[in-house]
């Protein structure tokens, strides 16, 4: 979503102004304007706060219908799109739409498709459901089914948004006017826009007030308005001096999208312009709004007072984002089939329909729009990136990818680069032939694999093939693809516990032994199968291995030691390991003894290289590929490969060596790692450290291997239990695959460069990993090295090959197409900040590795402003060089690169330790989009607020001090902890109700699970946090802070909206020096 | 000369003693001249039940060098309280204990009866015995089945406090801890890595004090004694856990493909095995006992690569140098022995597989620390399971005839030094006046360690006399060797076994005659072959034969009378008759001649030939045959193809084979079933007779031979038919048969192939003569031929 704030025109920054003069960053405060496509609109729509309810009706997108419907589409209303939608449901959405315009409007290019591919018009579900009552959206869609793409036919009447807006009104018209416009292609946006009328065009003056509306996330705040826009606008034209509005063109969709914010594109692409620019809709917004947001008034005032200090509440805010898509897009399903649809934001939550491409839960893109050429793509600076979860869960409603078996001689593949057959292949001469759309190459059909085409140059059985219609299926791999052309033995599980003394004497190896003992039962297994495929082994070890024997024969266990730490083999093959229910027994038996044998131990001492080495060569001498969970509690001292030192200096933070804390001290485990990876050897590593082991090191081979890496700092078993089962259970349990090797292909004219992630590459293709879970993901940059066709758009395949829990060998296919464009806007309309941020996080937490971390912050903040810079200058309206503005898709950059630049790794606080960061390093290198966001966003939310009677969360807040009240009690949670902050003004009776005590005082800090108390306000409470608990990878840690206790300090890291005490620039603050850098770059 | 047969006898009795001569040249020159040397088979543990150890210490010569013990030869004054030392002539204080001896109040030791005498000393603490069992897994499932039954079994045979060890090996070594509750532990090695002795105990947990890891608390946490107590445990507090401990050993698990050996790392599985007794239980009685079903595979002293298409060496191979394992596995071994026999432990050796083992390159393990070598084709053979219960027999006393860790010192008077022993012993490098610069056999020292040894272990020792030609000795004069073991008796009771014997000297110009009737021609051939199969060991095979060919020419020369140019003129004493014929047989034996035997066996052999007492020894030399028919009672009869007849049964003794071989009338006979009728009892009893009789020899043999029942025209009958003087079916092998032939008249009636030595002997001298110098002119004066 583009902010873009203006200010206050030109003095952005208010200091020259003299008005502002002491504003330098009221500039921000102006209103930001989203100018953006769907996301917006749902932005928008949520944006306002206020509108929640009523609003919605605003933003309806409308979506063109697809291919030639649209005209009527545009102008029509429909009814409510609702129930229209609904019964498309599935189909789609659609929005057809033009292209150019908003993704979710790509439709009109995928009409084309339409037609040939299957994929069912697009819908934009999101907006619609919103929107959909209100404006009723647009679009129709196509059913997939048919192909048909069916009647665009609906339209939705912006009229409906007229009910909150109903005074702009201006609305309507505008809907109409674009329609009549004629260009199809925008009306779509208009739709969504319509609602609002307001073009405001200059926005800064009224802008500013408008920011007050902070409300305005959605913030259109379009600074220039310039009417001119309208030519430029879908041309894209030349001239320079429209150039802006071109730009702006593009933008101006986006704009549209602020649905909130009046509608824009009403005004026929001029009126886009402003939208680019646009204040104008906030404050179009706001006067309505007014009233209705509280925060209104503060407008009015602010603006007032606006001198000395942005306010807060003006600037993009998150919350607002992510109110306004879930609200916009979370209704409807998210639909694949329209090539180049940016899906919903990952904090909303939607269901998405598989018809030709891969579920955002599997791939997300920077961009859903690439820049056909390098030129573009290096003047936006947008990097391109996709973040690639291949074995992501998808929730109940959705179905697994399907298997397909496509006999003995394996999957059908292109006979040049290989890619495996999809739903782009074209069939030609017939059924005879296809051609590959990723290289051009033709290919034979085998003959088993033939099949006729129907009148429109399908396949008759188009829609019985997995590979034809979807965006992800499996191919069941043939034994060409196994190593050492065997099909691979089940998966083992090789449990290794320290049995030190550190570890038994915090009772941590008689908590592993026990819980081993049940967990064992729930190893995954595939499908329907009875039991577990998987075999387990035990080792324990400090100085030396202990290997056991727990063959189901034995009336007793055997015990192995192995002493030769220096020259790491395996003791025995047969009995070490074992199916769990034939060695029952025996297991339970050992299990129940490794504590006893251990409890006097005195060894300090461990080893930690031997004892990888250890399970890889169990795992070779087994013949299969595995996962080894560690659990390790100290430096590995003890002579042996890979002992290492104390090294951690906290001396070298800040200087030019203080990337050597990052990278490991040996080269040891990267080799150690390689031959895991070559066996398919994961590693899994549990740390329960008292002081620095050297997280950079240890983890390097579960990093390389694609294992997790947990860590319990000052691990005590009361309260670190049932976080440390938690997450075993579910490492346990989650599912894996083993031995995989993914490659990423791509259509001519780009290709995949650079690859984040846990895992191991042994040429500049192939990522290999030992195990990847469903948690795991993969982030993978593209180059161009060619141009691209607007026709074609760019298409992903990324194959992964692996071994399932049950030892078969698969192939997984997720298949994207995305669009690409000539015109930046359309980059900028079509980006998604979230998978951006992942990117920029995962690419500057490499970057610590070899740079200093200054010049790695400094990259980061340059790329940033070149970014926006880039937009301002090619795509915003123009204005006065001291707006700030910001396209719609990325208004939140701001905000979000701060929490980057803030965090642990980039800028460390006294209390962060070096094995704290490289932890956190290691652990946002696998992250997907959700928990990256939340990670360096943590979710704030007002407990006291919650209703207890329903089962939604309370409404999140931004994370600064200043919204939190004395009265209330918050939680914030950010993937690894919960915090449970409570006020000094608390009711006595809440926190009877939550902690069972009388008073704030009696408050214990050292709780890590709230008591269970009888009531609703206890039980509302520990449903959140158990619903928190089932959304993250991990159990998060429970911290009760009470305000103004020490602990405090702790939880303010974690406000990330505030200045921080390690020197992190508050957001105001952040913002003002982005628009600084901006302005420079641009002069 | 039934005198000195009798006089003979009688000292092997009393003194375990039987001198190659017993009457000694005075001189050096005349020494050499005699051929054979002055030597002597030992056999220091000789069992002796009617002689009371005593309890107190030995009284010794306060000489430093020489420390003799006190004994009946010493002159002694009683009055003064004084003796003299028979070997430097010291004159030594009684101690006090002895203040009240007179001449009819004499101690044992200075009773000539007892010129052997065992002390009882009080030294140091004692420790129990200590087995270490080393148990290969990588057999087929039988095979160990029997083993892991027999080990079991061997538990009960070991005394109560005896503490006990297992280590099993296959592609990966375990030495498993036998103290455990509930799950049994094990420290698992590697196979293909050598380790030293200080990895071994770190990697063991042996060298830190007092750091019992994962021992059990609660029960031994005071008084764990030794660390190692870990793996080496009392057999009465473990038995039932050793017990199932094998009962649960399994094959080596680790798979192995077709066309491959499986991988088995017994030069590992030694080397921890040494390792861990050398870092618990040095210089105490301890038996490392290794059973192997094959050889070793991989790692240090693999003698054989694990594909089966190559096969393992054979002598050929080591002859045309083509062993490419053998020179470094030996290396290994070697060391280790050497290792082990300075902590004067003991390894035995149990090989039983089909195929050769690697005895060749382990041999050392078991020769230089008085270790048994068994050799058999499965653990599964009642030849395995009764030599290995065999180990653990008792003696008379009721004591087991094991002994550990001796110390053989010599000492003799002035006119004679040591030259070395050959035996299964290591040389202490005790260098002193009584040693030879001529080294036979190990030499060089005047103390042996003997590591593990019975009643029948026997040493040979080789004396040089260095008495010049011009001073000779007085007549009446008497040289005298004493022979101090001290040593580890299996009760752990460290005692000393004093020997202390003389002989005379005698002009071997004047007095030929005398020491000509003292020749022990039994000891002396036992002694030469030896010294023959010593050499063998080193040298190539026909080397030794000319070798012992010359020394016999040249003893017949000396001694035999003839006239020139007249084979049929020659004779020798009776003292010397049977001595050619020994060697004759010798030459044949496969001590000498590996033709036919792989490797293993000629190392199988030669280890026990090494070992054994005379008499066995000669059996080895000299199989013994006998006959059994209606025609008489049974007889001992020629070891020739004459002496199979149709009417008899023949019983022969090779010490490593029993064979009963029926005539082909008998074998007719007893298909016939003539044995089961009533009247022809006599003819069962007639084949009975020679089973009780093996029966009777297997009863006490050790290691137990193959026991092979066969008949005329049977396929076992090789055994016999290899063995016999083959002078009815063709001429004997040797290059100059032609000569001999066969035909030659006899010269003494009983023995057809001792003329054809003779004449060979003869024919060779003329050779010689021609060819002297070819051969040598050195050996042999021409002027002294014929």
């Amino acid at each position: 979503m583009s902010v873009n704030q203006h200010t206050h025109a030109g003095p952005p920054y208010g200091q020259p102004q003299p008005g502002y003069q002491g504003y330098q960053q009221p500039a921000y405060g102006g209103q930001p304007l989203p100018g953006v496509p769907h996301t917006q609109y749902g932005a928008y729509n949520g944006p306002m706060p206020g509108y929640q309810q009523p609003v919605p009706p605003q933003g309806s997108v409308r979506a063109l219908p697809t291919s030639g419907a649209p005209p009527p589409a545009s102008g029509t209303s429909l009814p409510s799109g609702h129930q229209g939608y609904s019964q498309f449901g599935q189909g789609d959405v659609q929005n057809g739409i033009p292209t150019s315009t908003a993704p979710m409007q790509r439709p009109p290019a995928s009409q084309p498709f339409l037609p040939g591919s299957a994929p069912a018009p697009v819908s934009q579900p999101s907006t619609f459901q919103q929107y959909g009552p209100p404006p009723s959206s647009v679009q129709q869609l196509s059913n997939h089914m048919a192909g048909m793409t069916i009647g665009s036919t609906s339209i939705s009447a912006p009229p409906p948004a007229g009910l909150g807006y109903g005074p702009p009104t201006s609305v309507p018209p505008v809907s109409g006017s674009f329609s009549a416009t004629g260009s199809g292609l925008y009306t779509p946006y208009t739709a969504s826009q319509g609602p609002p009328p307001p073009s405001v065009p200059q926005g800064l003056p009224l802008a500013q007030p408008p920011f007050s509306g902070q409300s305005v996330p959605t913030q259109r705040l379009p600074t220039e308005v310039p009417g001119f826009a309208p030519p430029p606008s879908s041309t894209g034209i030349g001239p320079s001096s429209y150039p802006p509005s071109t730009g702006p063109h593009p933008g101006p969709p986006m704009s549209g999208l602020h649905g909130p914010p009046p509608p824009t594109h009403p005004p026929q692409p001029g009126y886009q312009m402003q939208q680019n620019g646009s204040f104008g809709q906030v404050r179009g917004p706001q006067p309505n709004y007014g009233g209705a947001y509280p925060g209104t008034p503060n407008y009015g005032s602010q603006p007032g007072p606006p001198p000395k200090r942005l306010d807060p509440d003006s600037i993009p805010s998150p919350i607002q984002v992510i109110e306004d898509d879930r609200s916009n897009r979370g209704s409807e399903p998210f639909v694949t089939g329209v090539r180049g649809q940016v899906p919903p934001l990952v904090t909303t939550n939607f269901l998405v329909k598989d018809q030709g491409n891969a579920s955002p839960r599997y791939i997300r893109c920077t961009s859903y729009n690439i820049p056909c050429t390098s030129d573009m793509a290096k003047q936006s600076q947008v990097p391109l990136a996709a973040v690639i979860k291949p074995l992501a869960t998808l929730p109940p409603e959705e179905a697994l990818p399907y298997l397909v078996d496509h006999g003995e001689s394996g999957p059908v593949r292109c006979n040049r680069c290989k890619a495996y057959m999809c739903p782009f292949m074209q069939f030609i001469e017939g059924g005879r032939r296809f051609q590959c759309c990723f290289c051009s190459c033709v290919t034979e059909v085998p003959a088993h694999y033939f099949q006729h085409l129907d009148h429109t140059g399908k396949r008759v059985d188009f829609y019985d093939r997995p590979e034809l219609s979807l965006g992800s299926y499996e191919f069941l791999a043939t034994v060409d693809y196994c190593k050492n052309n065997k099909f691979p033995s089940p998966p083992a599980f090789i449990f290794m516990i320290d049995v030190s003394y550190n570890a038994v004497k915090s009772g941590l190896v008689r908590l592993i032994c026990e819980e081993l003992k049940s967990i064992l039962d729930y190893l995954p297994r595939e499908g329907n199968m009875e039991e577990s495929a998987i075999r387990v082994g035990f080792v324990t070890y400090n100085k030396v291995l202990h290997f056991y024997n727990v063959k189901s024969s034995l009336a007793q266990p055997q015990m192995m030691v192995v002493s030769d730490v220096a020259d790491m083999f395996v003791p025995l093959l047969d009995g070490f390991l074992v199916n769990v229910n034939e060695s029952r027994t025996v297991i339970a038996s050992l299990l129940d003894q490794i504590p006893e044998m251990f409890a006097d131990t005195r060894e300090t001492e461990t080893v930690f290289g031997p004892v990888i080495q250890a399970g890889l060569e169990a795992l070779k001498a087994a013949e299969c590929a595995g996962k080894l969970f560690i659990f390790h509690t100290s430096l590995p001292i003890a002579e042996a490969p890979g002992k290492l030192k104390n090294r951690d200096d906290k001396k070298l933070i800040n200087t030019d060596k203080e990337k050597t804390l990052f990278q490991p001290q040996t080269s040891f485990y990267s080799n150690l790692a390689k031959d895991c990876v070559a066996q398919g050897c994961c590693v899994d590593l549990f740390l329960f450290p008292n002081q620095y082991l050297d997280v950079a090191t240890l983890g390097v081979v579960t990093y390389q291997t694609g294992g997790s890496i947990y860590k319990y700092a000052y691990f005590q078993l009361e309260t670190d239990q049932d976080r440390f089962l938690n997450d075993l259970r579910r490492d346990v349990q989650k599912e894996v695959g083993f031995d995989a090797v993914m490659r990423v292909r791509t259509s001519t004219g780009i290709r995949a460069t650079d690859f984040f992630g846990a895992f191991y590459m042994s040429n500049t293709t192939d990522v290999e990993m030992a195990g990847l879970d469903c948690d795991k993901t993969i982030t993978v940059e593209f180059k161009h090295d060619d141009k691209l066709s607007e026709d074609s758009g760019a298409l992903l395949q990324c194959a992964l090959l692996y071994t399932s829990c049950a030892g078969q060998r698969r192939l997984r296919i997720h298949n994207l197409s995305l669009n690409c464009c000539t015109q930046l806007a359309d980059l900028y309309r079509n980006c998604e900040t979230d998978t951006l941020i992942n990117y920029l996080a995962k690419y500057a937490y490499r970057g610590v590795l070899s740079s200093p971390v200054k010049a790695v912050r400094d990259s980061l903040i340059n790329q940033c402003a070149q970014i926006l810079a880039c937009y301002r200058k090619n795509c915003a309206s123009p204005s006065s060089a001291g707006q700030l503005i910001l396209p719609e898709c990325m208004k939140l950059l701001p905000v979000y690169l701060n929490c980057v630049l803030k965090s642990d790794v980039l800028q460390p606080g006294p209390e962060v330790t070096t094995d704290d960061r490289a932890y956190i390093r290691q652990l946002v290198t696998s992250m997907d989009v959700a928990e990256t966001n939340v990670f360096f966003y943590p979710r704030l939310l007002p407990l006291t607020k919650a209703d207890v009677d329903s089962d939604s969360l309370p409404a999140a807040i931004r994370n600064s001090e200043e919204r939190l009240s004395k009265g209330d009690i918050y939680l914030l949670e950010n993937g690894l902890n919960i915090f449970v902050w409570v006020g000094v003004n608390v009711q006595q009776g809440l926190i009877q109700n939550l902690f069972g005590v009388s008073s704030f005082s009696q408050i214990s800090n050292t709780l890590s699970t709230l008591p269970v108390l009888e009531n609703p306000f206890s039980k509302k409470v520990r449903s959140i946090i158990d619903m928190l608990h089932l959304q993250r990878s991990r159990y998060m840690k429970l911290i009760i802070v009470k305000q103004e206790d020490k602990l405090e300090m702790l939880f303010k890291h974690f406000l990330v909206e505030d200045k921080s005490l390690t020197g992190g620039a508050s957001y105001v603050d952040f913002l003002c020096h982005m628009h600084k850098e901006i302005r420079q770059l641009l002069s | 000369m039934a005198t000195y047969l009798e006089f003979i006898q009688q000292n092997e009795e009393r003194d375990g003693v039987r001198f190659s001569w017993n009457v000694w040249p005075s001189s050096r020159l005349e020494a050499t001249r005699m051929v054979v040397p002055l030597a002597c088979l030992l056999t220091p543990l000789r069992e002796r039940p009617d002689l009371p150890p005593v309890q107190y210490e030995p009284v010794l010569c306060s000489r430093p060098t020489c420390k003799a013990v006190l004994n009946p030869l010493c002159q002694v004054d009683y009055r003064a309280k004084l003796w003299a030392c028979n070997f430097c002539f010291q004159r030594n204080q009684f101690p006090p204990a002895y203040a009240g001896i007179s001449e009819v109040n004499q101690p044992a030791e200075l009773m000539p009866q007892f010129s052997t005498i065992e002390y009882i000393v009080q030294r140091g603490p004692q420790t129990p015995l200590i087995f270490l069992y080393v148990v290969d897994t990588c057999l087929e499932e039988e095979d160990l089945q029997a083993l892991k039954e027999s080990l079991q079994m061997s538990l009960s045979l070991l005394p109560a406090d005896a503490l006990v060890g297992l280590i099993t090996f296959g592609r990966m070594i375990q030495v498993h801890e036998l103290s455990c509750e509930g799950i049994s532990k094990s420290y698992v090695f590697r196979g293909t890595k050598d380790l030293t002795a200080k990895q071994i105990q770190d990697m063991l947990g042996l060298s830190r004090p007092a750091v019992p890891i994962q021992q059990g608390r609660p029960l031994q946490a005071p008084e764990q004694p030794v660390i190692s107590s870990r793996f080496l445990q009392p057999v009465h507090k473990i038995d039932m856990n050793l017990t199932d401990l094998l009962g649960e050993l399994q094959r080596d698990p680790w798979p192995v493909t077709q066309g491959k050996r499986p991988l088995r790392s017994t030069g590992v599985a030694l080397s921890i095995a040494v390792g861990l007794l050398e870092g618990t239980f040095p210089n105490t009685g301890a038996r490392i006992m290794l059973f192997t079903g094959g050889p070793p595979t991989q790692g240090p002293g693999m003698v054989v690569g694990d594909e089966l298409k190559t096969p393992i060496r054979s002598w050929h191979d080591i002859e045309k140098d083509n062993a490419r394992f053998m020179k470094k596995a030996t290396k290994h071994y070697e060391t280790l022995a050497n290792r082990t026999a300075t902590n004067g432990h003991c390894i035995d050796i149990y090989a039983c597989a089909l195929d050769q083992t690697g005895l060749l390159e382990m041999k050392c393990c078991a020769n230089l620390t008085g270790g048994h070598m068994v050799m058999g084709d499965s653990f599964n053979t009642s030849l395995f399971k009764q030599t290995f219960q065999r180990v653990f027999n008792k003696g008379l006393n009721g004591e087991f005839r094991m002994a550990f860790g001796a110390n053989l010192e010599v000492k003799t008077s002035r006119e004679l030094k040591i030259a070395g022993a050959i035996g299964p012993c290591v040389s202490l490098n005790v260098k002193g006046p009584c040693v030879s610069e001529n080294e036979l056999g190990i030499g060089g020292t005047s103390q042996w360690k003997i590591c593990g040894l019975d009643p029948c272990t026997t040493l040979a020792i080789y004396f040089e006399v260095v008495n010049q030609h011009n001073a000779p000795i007085p007549q009446g004069g008497r040289g005298a060797v004493q022979f101090v073991t001290q040593y580890q008796h299996s009760s752990t009771q460290k005692r000393i076994r004093v020997t202390t014997i003389a002989r005379n000297w005698a002009d071997a110009q004047s007095q030929l005659q005398h020491i000509e009737a003292a020749f022990d021609q039994e000891a002396a051939a036992v002694l030469m072959a030896r010294l023959g199969v010593y050499r063998a060991e080193s040298e190539e095979g026909p080397d030794v034969l000319r070798w012992l060919d010359r020394q016999l020419i040249r003893l017949c020369q000396k001694f035999g009378q003839y006239n020139k140019d007249d084979p049929n003129s020659f004779r020798l004493s009776e003292s010397f008759s049977l001595y050619p014929q020994f060697m004759f047989h010798l030459r044949r034996s496969p001590f000498l001649q590996v033709f036919n035997n792989s490797p293993d066996e000629s190392s199988y052999y030669r280890h026990h030939f090494a070992r054994q007492d005379l008499t066995q020894s000669l059996i080895m030399i000299q199989p013994i045959l006998y006959a059994y028919s209606f025609h008489g009672p049974p007889e001992p009869v020629l070891l020739d193809s004459s002496s199979i007849l149709p009417d008899r049964i023949l019983l022969m003794d090779t010490f490593f084979q029993i064979v009963i071989y029926l005539g082909e009338t008998i074998a007719q006979w007893q298909k016939a079933g003539y044995q089961d009728m009533p009247e022809y009892e006599n003819f069962k009893h007639l084949l009975q007779a020679p089973l009780d009789d093996a029966q009777e020899i297997l009863q006490t043999r050790f290691p137990m031979p193959r026991y092979v029942h066969t008949e005329h025209g049977g396929s076992q009958a090789r055994f016999l038919l290899s063995k016999v003087n083959p002078s009815q079916t063709h001429n004997n092998l040797y290059a100059w048969g032609q000569v001999s032939n066969g035909r030659a008249t006899c010269i003494w009636e009983y023995c057809k192939m001792y003329i054809q030595i003779i004449v060979c002997i003869v024919a060779v001298l003329f050779y010689l003569i021609v060819f002297g110098l070819r051969l040598g002119a050195g050996c042999i004066c021409p002027a002294l031929l014929i």
